[in-house]
């Protein structure tokens, strides 16, 4: 069963770089596209010399490889006529492409969708911008930070006193990525019935708002009322207390949705009686914080825990990767799979985290060097 | 022709999660019918918000579950039961969150409905999986950050765990749900063949996590270590973080510190010249950059690195993003309309197809709002 993939026999073009377009094409190498990445010769695309950490395996960032694995290489000055000619029949022959170039470049190089739609009715074409592709932001660097910071996002996490908090994390470029993996599989399924491609467009800034469509629909609704995060322990500005982490004797623990007088009860916080009525727990959620904090600094996580989880009250630890990675509630999903270098590295990273008839996804093919695959591609292809 | 016409989902599911996922094959096209259990629904149409009812329910759920109908059944009734798998066999699609081992009690597990509807896409989502002894832990998005190591990777070194301020488990949990649907349904259209999806909420946001992960498995289980200020990513050197300016905030992402330093006329960072620098000595950089961004607007500064394509952005909050240009050309808000009239507004579907953004007026459904007409409809 897990041998035939859903997208088996799909070609991926990615002519994109750094994170958002490449992990795209990640999600959908291991659904079974193949992908090959167009990248120009020597230097490969701009995301084999960023690393986080500065580390770098097999002369590219650590980070290229994890969101390069299971691809081809084939590399290809566009603004060469042969180079630019071979790869038009390559794209002749392909399902989707993929850039993230902004708006205009394409048109210079002469893949624009016009252009590739005449060589190709079937593609289906997709591009990734920072900020859409009109308006006073298209030339604007397409950044993660940057797209969190102009989206609002950063007033969200953190707590009150703090300066706007970013996520730690590419969640821009991340959750970018996803919905072109969306936009794309959506014009194949619709290619599956009328033989048609599609142009799919998306970009970091919509995705970032769209992440925020909750609680932006909120401030739509409520008087443009601005958030308001929690003076201490904030995990969400919208939502009422207890929800946020709290400091135990020995470490941390995070409380969800619970009934205030439930918790009261059952952790026997007398203090908290007073809150009776739901829409305290909002508006005075600041002093409810402050009495929990007090409170649940008297004994450690496990103690809260074991007095907590029994009555299934929604709480939890809090990890860091050494105790996470080390757990049997994580060892148990079989998340971690290695891949292996063409020079012997390993490089151990996680798999998709899609499960197809309940088989998980495995792919142990390494990232490539840049044009590792051009010469077996032009034969394969007769380019 | 949006991308999914044609494509019923039968939707089963509540709270965040798997709605989330159902409204975008909406958005996409799909027809989505969302069975609710009678009296209640949905749980998140009680799940307030900042204390914000919006026709008398949760504007949580007013914005999730657009572009949706209503059917009402219980699932322990056996006559309801009998109508809800007339439907599952005409869909493409089945999407349903229950903890495992309550959908089989139900009798909607993926055998049973197979058996029903062969070529039926059967999209689930867990918490953690369906083995091991986190399995009948709740599945809720703040306690899976806590629990994936996610909290130790946003503010600054001194602050606590830091949870991301947004449900953003439950929306990438059902956003990899939807990945994972669109190529079945890829597949479906060329072989005919059904496929049970599945994704844990654990397993998504260990994904969102794997250039970190990775970076942990390499360097030898090194603890993730935030800076000390100005933080936005524990694995990045200077400048990487938003700054305090004089009238507001600055994010600078990526920059050579020497070039910043002539840039901004600050002295001091020149003597940082060598690239590793700027990570084993984040610290003392970012704070120099601290207290020299403080002297200037974000005007200023922005008039300064911009020119000189420095990595920066003004820190916005949604009253200033809203009135810019840059924004309003987005079309990103669009307005919806219930059956009884009440008009609310939210955002759009963030994909483009074709060049034309996807938008529906129809609104939030009310609680069974449907049930009759689809009853009619599927002659039951």
């Amino acid at each position: 069963m897990s041998s035939s993939k859903p997208l088996d026999g799909i070609l991926v073009l990615e002519f994109c770089q750094f994170m958002a377009g490449p992990s795209a094409g990640l999600k959908m190498a291991d659904l079974g596209a193949r992908v090959i990445k167009i990248e120009r010769p020597n230097h490969g695309e701009g995301g084999r010399q960023i690393a986080i950490k500065n580390l770098f395996v097999d002369g590219s960032s650590l980070v290229f490889h994890t969101v390069n694995r299971n691809k081809e290489s084939y590399a290809a000055n566009l603004k060469d006529a042969d180079d630019l000619a071979r790869v038009k029949q390559l794209i002749a022959q392909a399902d989707v492409m993929t850039h993230n170039f902004r708006p205009g470049v394409m048109e210079k190089i002469g893949l624009n969708y016009e252009v590739v739609k005449a060589i190709n009715d079937r593609i289906v074409y997709a591009s990734v911008t920072g900020y859409g592709t009109e308006g006073p932001w298209v030339g604007k660097p397409g950044q993660d930070l940057l797209a969190q910071s102009m989206s609002g996002l950063a007033h969200l996490t953190g707590d009150a006193d703090d300066n706007p908090t970013p996520m730690g994390l590419a969640i821009a470029d991340i959750l970018c990525g996803s919905h072109f993996v969306q936009g794309i599989l959506s014009a194949l399924v619709r290619r599956g019935k009328t033989g048609k491609g599609a142009l799919v467009e998306v970009s970091l800034l919509e995705s970032m708002l769209d992440l925020q469509f909750e609680v932006i629909s909120t401030y739509l609704n409520d008087g443009n009322k601005p958030p308001i995060r929690a003076k201490q322990g904030n995990a969400h500005a919208y939502l009422s207390a207890p929800y946020g982490v709290y400091k135990t004797k020995d470490g941390y623990l995070s409380m969800a949705m619970v009934p205030m007088d439930k918790l009261a009860d059952i952790i026997g916080c007398t203090e908290l009686n007073k809150y009776s009525t739901e829409e305290s727990w909002f508006e005075k959620r600041e002093e409810i914080m402050e009495i929990l904090a007090a409170f649940f600094a008297q004994k450690t996580s496990e103690e809260w825990l074991s007095i907590l989880e029994p009555a299934d009250i929604w709480c939890a630890d809090v990890y860091d990767y050494q105790k996470l990675l080390n757990h049997e509630g994580y060892k148990v999903l079989g998340m971690d799979q290695k891949v292996k270098l063409s020079n012997g590295e390993e490089v151990h990273t996680t798999r998709s985290p899609i499960r197809l008839n309940d088989e998980p996804i495995y792919a142990d093919k390494a990232a490539p060097r840049v044009g590792e695959h051009t010469q077996s591609i032009i034969n394969e292809f007769n380019l | 022709m949006k991308t999914l016409k044609d494509i019923l989902v039968v939707d089963l599911s509540q709270f965040l999660s798997g709605p989330s996922a159902t409204l975008r094959l909406a958005d996409l096209g799909a027809r989505v019918i969302k069975v609710e259990r009678p009296e209640t629904g949905d749980i998140c149409r009680q799940l307030y918000v900042s204390n914000v009812k919006l026709n008398g329910e949760s504007s949580v759920f007013r914005a999730i579950n657009r572009n949706k109908e209503s059917f009402q059944a219980d699932l322990k009734n056996a006559q309801d039961k009998e109508m809800v798998l007339k439907l599952v066999e005409k869909a493409d699609v089945l999407v349903h969150n229950f903890r495992p081992g309550v959908i089989d009690r139900l009798g909607f597990d993926y055998d049973t409905i197979k058996k029903i509807n062969p070529s039926i896409i059967y999209g689930e989502i867990s918490g953690y999986g369906t083995e091991g002894p986190w399995k009948g832990k709740p599945g809720q998005d703040l306690l899976l950050q806590s629990l994936s190591g996610l909290t130790g990777l946003s503010g600054n070194a001194d602050k606590g765990p830091v949870p991301m301020g947004i449900a953003v488990v439950d929306i990438l949990t059902g956003s990899h749900l939807v990945q994972g649907i669109l190529a079945a349904l890829v597949k479906k259209g060329k072989t005919g063949e059904g496929t049970k999806v599945s994704v844990s909420m654990l397993e998504s946001i260990l994904d969102f996590q794997f250039e970190t992960i990775t970076t942990y498995y390499h360097d030898g289980g090194e603890a993730t270590v935030r800076t000390a200020s100005n933080n936005a990513h524990a694995y990045l050197g200077a400048p990487y973080g938003v700054y305090e300016t004089e009238d507001g905030y600055l994010a600078l992402a990526m920059g050579a510190i020497p070039v910043l330093g002539e840039l901004l006329g600050c002295e001091e960072l020149k003597n940082y010249p060598e690239p590793a620098s700027w990570f084993t000595q984040r610290d003392e950089i970012k704070l120099i950059l601290a207290n020299h961004l403080k002297t200037g607007s974000t005007e200023k500064w922005l008039g300064v690195l911009e020119p000189a394509d420095i990595w920066c952005a003004d820190v916005m909050n949604w009253d200033r993003l809203f009135q810019q240009e840059g924004f309003k050309v987005l079309k990103m808000i669009q307005e919806v309309k219930m059956s009884d009239g009440y008009k609310y507004e939210t955002t759009r579907c963030p994909i483009k197809i074709d060049g034309n953004i996807l938008t529906s007026e129809l609104g939030s459904p009310i609680l069974g709002e449907h049930t009759q007409a689809i009853l009619s409809e599927f002659g039951m």
